[in-house]
Order: C-alpha cells, then structure tokens, then sequence
C-alpha cells in the first residue's frame, strides 16, 4: 500500500507553529518582493484569490481582516524536512513528492493495523513538528491522492483515509469523484472524456485500459490502471503533474566526491528548467536534496535538503543552476557518502499569466526577452544535436548571492540570531 | 494549528517510548548536520548528547527573569522537544492566550497547572482552552560571561 502525507496549508501552517496568534484567522503568504499570494489560510479563502496582487489587499490588512507575511522558503524547507524525518520513523520507504507532499510505502500490515498506524502517524507528525497533515492510503499512488483528498475534505475521516482494493468504501470514493479529481486529468480532457459518457472516477476505472491507450496515450492508459488498483505510476514518470518538476538520480556508486555531486546537480538543475520551459511555467523557488544510502546503517547518515527561493519567477537555466549551486554549498558536508542527489521546482507559475510576472519580477523586458531567446536556443542546440550538447559552466565561486525578502518572519529553526524569544 | 484539538498535558502520562535509536538519534540525520561528526571518534559531539530527537527538537531563547526560581536565566537558550508527552515536574513552553511562554507543569489538588516561576503570576490551569502545550524543555544551555 502507498500512503500519501500532504501538510495542510503547508507555508501559513508554519508561519502558526511560532506565531500562535495566527491560528483561526485568516492568512496569506506572498512571494517575494510581495508581489502577490502564493499560498492561503482556509480562513482567507473566500477573501482571497490564489495570485491576488498584494497591493489591492492593503485595506483588508489595515483594517486587520486579514494578515498577509512574507514567504520564509528556508523556515518551510527546514521544516518539510522534518516532517519527512518523522515519517521516516515510521516506514522504510519516504519519496518527498513535494516540499508539502510526501508518498510513503506501507508493506506487510493487515487493514486493522494500517489504518491504526496510519493515524499514529497523523498524530506524531503534528505532535512532533506542529504542522497538521492529512494521510491517505491506498493501493496506488492515484488512489492515494483521492484517498487524502477524501481525508482533507470529508469530516468524518479525521484526516486519515485508508482505502483498501475492491471495497464498498473505494468504489463510493469513486463513484463521487469528479473527473477532474482526478491526479493528472485536466480541462481538456475531462471534456474528451465527457463525450464518451465518462463522469466520474469510477466510470474511468471500468474502461479497458488498451483502448484508453489507443484512444488517448499512455498516460492516461496508466491513471486507467492505477484507478483499478494496480501500480503503473513511478515517481520519476515525466508525466505526473505540472505544479512541480523533480529530476533525481541514484549515483552509480555511493560518492563523496563534491565535484560529482555538484556535477549531477547541475545536470539535474538544467534538466529541470527544460522540462519547465517545455510546459511554460515559471519556478519561484528550488529545493535541492542529497541522500546517503539508509541501507548502509554501518555509515554515517546525512539526508539534508534546503530550499532557496529565486530572486523572481523564472525558467532560465542560468539562475536556476545558481540557486542550485548555492544549496548545495549550504548543506554539503565532506566525508559522508552520498547515494542520491535530486533538484526540485517548486511553486510553479503559468508563463503566460502576463500581469503575474510583470507584478513580481524585477527584471526588465528586454532582460527576458534576450534570457527567452538564449534559453530557446540552447534548447533548440541541445534537442538536435543531443542532451547536453550546450552546457552551463559553473558560477564563479564565491559570486554574492542575496535573496529578497523584505516583509519576511524571522527564520526560527535556521538561525541563531532568529530563534523564538521567549519568557 | 486548529484551536478545538489541542494535544494536552497526559494527566496520568503513559510511560515513555524506547530511547531513540542511535543510528538515527545523530545529529547530522536532519535538522542539525553537525561538523562535528566529521571527527568522529576523536571528539564529543554536543549534539549528540542534548538532541534525543532532532526532527521534533527547536531551540528559544530566554528574555526576562520570570524562571531564575528554576535556573532559567535571561539570555539562555532552551533545548524544547515537542516528542514528550508531558509530566508533572517537566519545564515546558506553552501557549497561554495566544502567547508562547516558559512554564512549570505542577499539580495542584490533583488537578493539572501550569506556573510561573515568579510568584506575581497566579498558576493557569492546563484544562483552559487557551491554554496548550508547545513542547518540553529538556536542557537549558547558560553562557557565563568570560
């Protein structure tokens, strides 16, 4: 069984573990420069759009309606950590699917004691870290986002949902899931669907995968399966979702070694800000994570990750790489040996929303216009000709990398100078 | 956090869990990667020795003279795990009317409280809603001037 762990309201809930005052009222979270909110209270919900340009809310914040705060990526990033750290207590197998989001493998539990453990979890997590989350379990990864859906939306549930395959209970979840609930069923295609009769989840599910295929594509063949309870998805698909862009490798052997390992982040930094020009986002933030080998219990462990948020929205290769660089300057740490490396995107924004960009980003347009046409081209060079043809050289070392945050809360977990005072 | 479901000091607390295991109690898994373990075997790590639990381990420091009563100084940094489940006799910090705070978790008739170390501040009972347990202070690390 796959669980998936999704932190509710993931940047306001942390804003709350050190600011208790913010509990129950409405909160949004801008992006830097303040431009706009990126991440809502369920409190500020019916207030606030998802995206609305900060300066229009300046009444709502005087007249205290609302409390708007900075975005604090290295207080979220420290945090994510941990909560996936507890999980980690908890079974073997965690794969961070975002800086919120977190699958779990589950093996060898009879239902009674999964879904037990399942709720051990929801308590520890909160307990241990203050960030309150929900748990969804079921047999695939597609079945377990509906199933934590259902336990974020249906009271009943007390944030923890299990589904198990061929019961009553999975085939009510899915007879009352709407197409587009579906993990990686969008507009267009829902319409496509709808002119074969298809409504909900459960009408999907009873269709032969082969035709979908045929019909439709591979993708869509796999959510076919994966609805009919049988494992097709595999976390490093490059299908799955557009809210978020992770490329990660194992090394081929356990490394030490500073130059491979930033090697393979800049490879995996690059490939990241391909896949997201190809579907026309921008990232405001990159997460890097480095893995030692938890098999291994004779080594020492180190499984850092950091997040470094981007000084505007952007798709270029260029500034992605250096943010990514500098993470892994943060949290590399020689002697220990390192299995895994992977870059994260983060917060991804539609290029196209025009008045979004404009809002955020200090860059000029002749600046993105000349960054457009050098990314276009090295894509261009790098798809003829083969992956890597056209490279990106390393920053100079040492070069001044400074972050803008002008509204942000302190970053409590991260440094000495900004821990909670108390008395 | 939702203001209705508070997680509440156990008014006859459950034994504790098994010590953390080693492998996993270093210091550099998360939170903490310490420079220390780079000399492992050739030096202590602090770290080691005050963090059990580094994911639900945070670190506050101390304003005002409102502990002294308990040894707890202006300017000191606390070492607060949010795993324990609380006991009687346990520093803790905790959320009363919104504010965090540094309190003493006392029995008073058989009934939960939390108090002050100054005697100006009558105890709060710990069944008030406004009132919540953030985590409990394993170590307090004073700095002597030198």
């Amino acid at each position: 069984m796959i669980g998936l762990i999704d932190c509710n309201n993931f940047y306001v809930s942390c804003e709350r573990v050190f600011n208790p005052r913010l509990d129950g009222r409405p909160v949004g979270v801008m992006s830097n420069n303040d431009g706009c909110v990126i991440a809502r209270s369920n409190e500020i919900k019916p207030l606030v759009k998802m995206g609305a340009p900060a300066f229009q809310l300046q009444q709502l914040v005087r007249s205290g309606q609302i409390h708007l705060v900075s975005s604090n990526y290295e207080l979220y990033g420290d945090m994510s950590r941990r909560v996936q750290s507890v999980l980690e207590e908890y079974t073997p197998e965690v794969e961070p699917y975002s800086i919120d989001e977190m699958f779990a493998h589950f093996h060898g539990f009879t239902p009674a004691a999964l879904l037990e453990h399942a709720r051990e979890l929801h308590h520890k997590v909160r307990q241990y870290t203050g960030i309150p989350v929900c748990v969804g379990v079921a047999p695939t990864r597609t079945l377990a986002k509906l199933a934590n859906r259902a336990a974020k939306k249906i009271d009943g549930y007390g944030g923890v949902c299990v589904l198990n395959a061929g019961s009553a209970e999975l085939k009510g979840i899915l007879q009352r899931t709407p197409l587009d609930d579906i993990w990686g069923v969008g507009g267009r295609l829902r319409e496509r669907l709808a002119v074969m009769g298809l409504r909900t989840a459960w009408d999907l599910a009873q269709q032969d995968h082969k035709a979908i295929k045929r019909k439709f594509s591979t993708t869509l063949e796999r959510t076919v399966i994966e609805l009919q309870g049988k494992p097709a998805i595999d976390m490093n698909d490059p299908s799955e979702g557009r809210q978020r862009i992770m490329t990660s490798r194992s090394f081929g052997r356990l490394t030490e070694s500073k130059a491979e390992i930033h090697e393979a982040i800049r490879q995996h930094g690059q490939r990241s800000a391909e896949k997201l020009r190809s579907q026309d986002s921008l990232a405001r933030a990159v997460m890097v994570f480095l893995k030692t080998n938890r098999h291994r219990p004779d080594l020492p462990q180190y499984s850092p990750s950091i997040v470094v948020e981007l000084a505007h929205p952007t798709d270029d290769s260029r500034e992605i790489l250096h943010a990514a660089s500098h993470a892994l300057e943060e949290i590399y740490r020689p002697h220990y040996r390192f299995m895994k490396a992977g870059v994260m995107l983060l917060d991804l924004i539609d290029a196209n929303r025009q008045q979004l960009s404009l809002l955020d980003t200090p860059q000029s347009g002749a600046e993105r216009e000349r960054s457009h046409k050098l990314m276009a081209t090295l894509d261009e060079l790098n798809k003829k000709m083969g992956r890597g043809t056209v490279k990106l050289g390393t920053p100079s070392p040492g070069a001044a990398w400074h972050l803008r945050c002008a509204h942000r809360t302190p970053r409590w977990t991260t440094r000495w100078e900004e821990i909670p005072k108390i008395s | 956090m939702q203001p209705n479901t508070p997680y509440r000091a156990h008014p006859a607390p459950p034994l504790l869990a098994l010590p953390y295991p080693l492998a996993l109690g270093r210091a550099g898994l998360s939170g903490f990667p310490s420079p220390a373990q780079d000399y492992e075997g050739r030096t202590l790590d602090l770290n080691e020795h005050l963090i059990k639990r580094p994911a639900s381990t945070f670190f506050m420091g101390v304003t005002g003279d409102s502990m002294e009563a308990f040894g707890i100084h202006d300017g000191d940094t606390l070492v607060v795990d949010r795993s324990l489940d609380p006991r009687p006799g346990h520093i803790l910090v905790a959320l009363v009317e919104g504010e965090i705070t540094i309190k003493r978790y006392q029995q008073i008739g058989n009934r939960p409280y939390l108090c002050s170390g100054n005697p100006r501040y009558q105890p709060v009972a710990l069944t008030d809603l406004d009132c919540q347990v953030w985590g409990v202070v394993r170590s307090v690390i004073h700095e002597f001037q030198v």
